[in-house]
């Protein structure tokens, strides 16, 4: 009788997903045959090719068994699928990121002119989407449906439709990105994408939303841990800041071009509402809730406080909606909106850090894990990390010191600290707690290559952060120098010549940081195919019988 | 009080309004008063919308992502009021879809560039930034000057603007297309009904070749109008009606 349920359901969810696809096939055919430029054609031929091999993959594993996505305990195969592609992604966004880092510090080298797709203009959103989008978004499906699966003790939802959301999401970046390079973009920043991908992403997102609600449905629990009101509040406020905010009407709708809904000042605060939120959200919530089950599980000790994560959960998503208007300071945003985002994000100063010290006070009593997990090292200089960024922005937004730090490279800094230190860390410390729980294997290839990159990427990001306050704040004070004679002492291009070595600095750290995930990606790819180090293994035969296979060899 | 949470823990769809709702209240607050407070954009007299060609370039402006680098936005301090001109105003982009404020001066602010450098100057520096300026780490765009310009649906361009309300006449959007060529060919047949239906404004070739429209042309006649269109003469910014 279940086994019928299951099979009716489970018919049910290939149908469904096989009807979207088949939909994208026709709409990708037409969309093609009428395109108005040519980039969108390409466009269309990328979704058609994604569409037909989509429905080619799921007649091949459903052919035999249409209940084949709803079989077993847990549904781990997504989540090893996202572990290699956050991981894949990963390496290509700081990749794209030392390249336009490079493009600064040596222009004439790192420039070709018949490469126009190579700019700097295009290539920064292809790096900022990489690494947020493609690798943090791939981290936070991944561990949100690890997480809600064990917290749950409940399988995943929803049969292929998971897969659907992971596949999906994969296409939605394939498009984002490939449509960078050929110079699709609507223009707003961490909004980039045009508005056939902004559609497509809409429907991956709620089913993603559908999923992860059906999944606490199913629950076993009484309770929904805390780590799932960090996802499901990042998954409906992502979904609420991303449909509003690519408001937009089409030049055609064959076309790539299309003209945001709002326009200067209100599009400017509504973008930045999103943007700030896309930080708020998308890299904060979503991370937190890396934190509330990896550092918990790897220390083996409770959350710190019940209490404290009640508060600052709502304080933080309460406030951090409205800090937006911190990017506009001194523009012609009116004043008392300025002054509004100013004050909410010094408020959220306080359940930042309070999310900060309940993830670091849940090692008491195991805080000597930190000299001998390098895993849990990781996690926690994550959230020390999250502590510092979290101090400095409430700092950059007061009115004063941003009208210093605003549109140099100190903002730069500042979100790479975040990023590297806080993003990276928690996301990279989560990935190599996955590998062997997914993989069923008993530690990590090796851990001495774990120090190596905790170490290697430590460095970089010391050497990234200084050198961007350090131009930042020379830039700025430039700019607002004036000489004896009352006129202004340097041109805009001698604050350029002098950002010269820091842009060097800076591409050093970057490819620290990319080398670091580069040993990441060989250890878990090692840990995954079950290797184990030969100094350990030599180690883990007992000496008698360690003689005796001498003995055999010989 | 916190027995009172277990709702939210044991109820996924109550946690669920409880987030919406926390999350709404901010928006609503800063955003939406912009549409209905009226001194938010200043009366000022001059600003208009963007010809066919301009758009075009802004377009291509956009496509690049010269808004990476480049702000679009004065703020009212001495030292960028010297260095720029008259601080931004709300009004200067009141049509802009999307805004280009930007965040960030990898290279030097835009918003009042127009008429400040020749368009050789600007043809010869988007070719090769580093010919006239040694230090710049711009990229370079000579391919733009080597692209026809295609002006085939400037008309659903124009469109899509007025629907959002941008004030394009009728005989405007009809000869959109045209338009954006006879901008950059004074001696075309065109030019006179430009001028005609865009008072005020004169056809140029801006790319230094009369034979050929190209994305260049379209490129420099856009920055060539940024933060040209206020009359800042006749602007008083301490007038009580401006202040915000």
């Amino acid at each position: 009788m279940a086994d019928i349920q299951v099979r009716q359901s489970a018919g049910l969810d290939v149908a469904g997903v096989g009807a979207i696809l088949a939909l994208g096939v026709v709409l990708a055919i037409f969309g093609a045959a009428w395109a108005v430029d040519a980039p969108f054609q390409t466009q269309m031929y990328t979704l058609l090719a994604a569409c037909t091999l989509g429905l080619g993959g799921l007649v091949l594993v459903c052919a035999d068994d249409p209940a084949c996505f709803s079989r077993g305990r847990y549904e781990d195969g997504v989540v090893k699928a996202g572990v290699i592609a956050a991981m894949f992604w990963g390496v290509a966004g700081l990749l794209v990121g030392v390249i336009i880092a490079a493009q600064l510090s040596f222009p004439n080298i790192f420039y070709f002119p018949d490469l126009g797709w190579t700019n700097f203009g295009r290539l920064r959103p292809l790096h900022t989407s990489a690494v947020i989008f493609a690798f943090g978004g791939n981290v936070l499906i991944a561990t949100s449906f690890y997480v809600v699966q064990r917290t749950c003790r409940a399988r995943l939802a929803g049969g292929a439709w998971p897969w659907f959301v992971f596949w999906g999401y994969q296409l939605f970046i394939l498009l984002a990105g490939t449509g960078y390079l050929m110079g699709i973009t609507e223009g707003r920043e961490y909004a980039e994408p045009p508005w056939y991908a902004d559609l497509w992403l809409t429907l991956v997102w709620v089913v993603y939303l559908l999923v992860f609600l059906a999944t606490l449905w199913k629950r076993k629990e009484p309770h929904i841990y805390v780590a799932n009101w960090f996802y499901l509040a990042f998954i409906v406020t992502i979904a609420m800041l991303h449909i509003v905010n690519n408001l937009a009407v089409p030049a055609s709708f064959t076309g790539s071009q299309s003209y945001s809904l709002f326009a200067g000042v209100q599009d400017a605060l509504t973008q930045w509402w999103y943007g700030h939120n896309a930080v708020g959200f998308f890299l904060t919530a979503g991370f937190l809730a890396i934190m509330y089950y990896f550092i918990p599980k790897q220390a083996e000790r409770p959350v710190y406080s019940y209490r404290l994560s009640i508060i600052h959960f709502w304080a933080l998503i309460f406030l951090y909606i409205w800090a937006g208007p911190h990017h506009l300071h001194y523009t012609a945003l009116p004043q008392w909106a300025q002054t509004l985002g100013m004050t909410f994000s010094i408020m959220l100063w306080m359940p930042s850090w309070g999310g900060m010290i309940n993830g670091l006070m849940t090692l008491s009593g195991a805080w000597d894990k930190l000299r001998t997990d390098p895993v849990l090292r990781m996690l926690v200089v994550s959230v020390a990390f999250y502590g510092m960024s979290t101090f400095e922005g409430p700092v950059m937004s007061i009115r004063a010191v941003n009208s210093l730090s605003h549109y140099t490279d100190w903002t730069i800094g500042h979100v790479h600290s975040g990023a590297l230190g806080w993003v990276g860390y928690v996301s990279f410390g989560a990935l190599y707690c996955l590998t062997p729980w997914l993989w069923k294997r008993e530690r990590l290839y090796s851990n001495a290559l774990v120090e190596w990159h905790f170490w290697i990427s430590t460095i970089g990001i010391v050497l990234y952060i200084t050198s961007m306050w350090v131009a930042g704040i020379m830039q700025g004070l430039m700019w607002r120098a004036y000489n004896e004679l009352g006129f202004l002492e340097y041109s805009f291009v001698e604050t350029v010549e002098a950002m010269h070595p820091y842009y060097i600095i800076r591409a050093l750290g970057g490819g620290l940081y990319l080398l670091g995930a580069l040993l990441m990606v060989y250890n878990l790819w090692r840990t995954a195919r079950g290797d184990a180090p030969a100094k350990e293994r030599a180690a883990d035969i007992p000496a008698a019988a360690q003689s005796a296979a001498t003995l055999a060899a010989e | 009080m916190w027995k009172f949470h277990r709702w939210f823990e044991r109820h996924s769809l109550i946690l669920l309004i409880g987030i919406l709702v926390v999350v709404s209240i901010g928006g609503l607050v800063q955003i939406t008063p912009l549409f209905f407070i009226e001194s938010t954009i200043e009366r000022v007299q001059g600003v208009r919308p963007y010809t066919p060609l301009e758009l075009a370039g802004r377009q291509i402006y956009i496509r690049e992502g010269c808004y990476v680098c480049h702000s679009q936005m004065i703020r009212p301090l001495r030292d960028e009021v010297e260095r720029y001109g008259h601080y931004s105003l709300a009004a200067e982009s009141m049509y802009d879809h999307p805004f280009q404020w930007g965040s960030k001066r990898t290279g030097p602010d835009l918003a009042r560039v127009g008429g400040r450098y020749s368009d050789e100057w600007h043809r010869a520096h988007l070719v090769d930034p580093r010919s006239v300026v040694p230090e710049s780490v711009m990229p370079p765009y000579a391919f733009l000057e080597a692209k026809e310009l295609d002006v085939s649906h400037m008309r659903a361009h124009l469109t899509a603007n007025r629907l959002l309300r941008v004030p394009y006449t009728q005989a405007q959007l009809a000869n959109a297309n045209a338009d954006a060529r006879a901008q950059a060919e004074p001696t075309g047949d065109g030019a006179y009904d430009f001028e005609k239906r865009y008072p005020g404004l004169a056809s140029r070739d801006y790319d230094g070749d009369p034979s050929r429209v190209t994305e260049m042309d379209a490129l420099i006649a856009y920055l060539q109008m940024l933060g040209t269109e206020v009359d800042f003469s006749t602007y008083q910014a301490e007038d009580p009606a401006n202040l915000r």
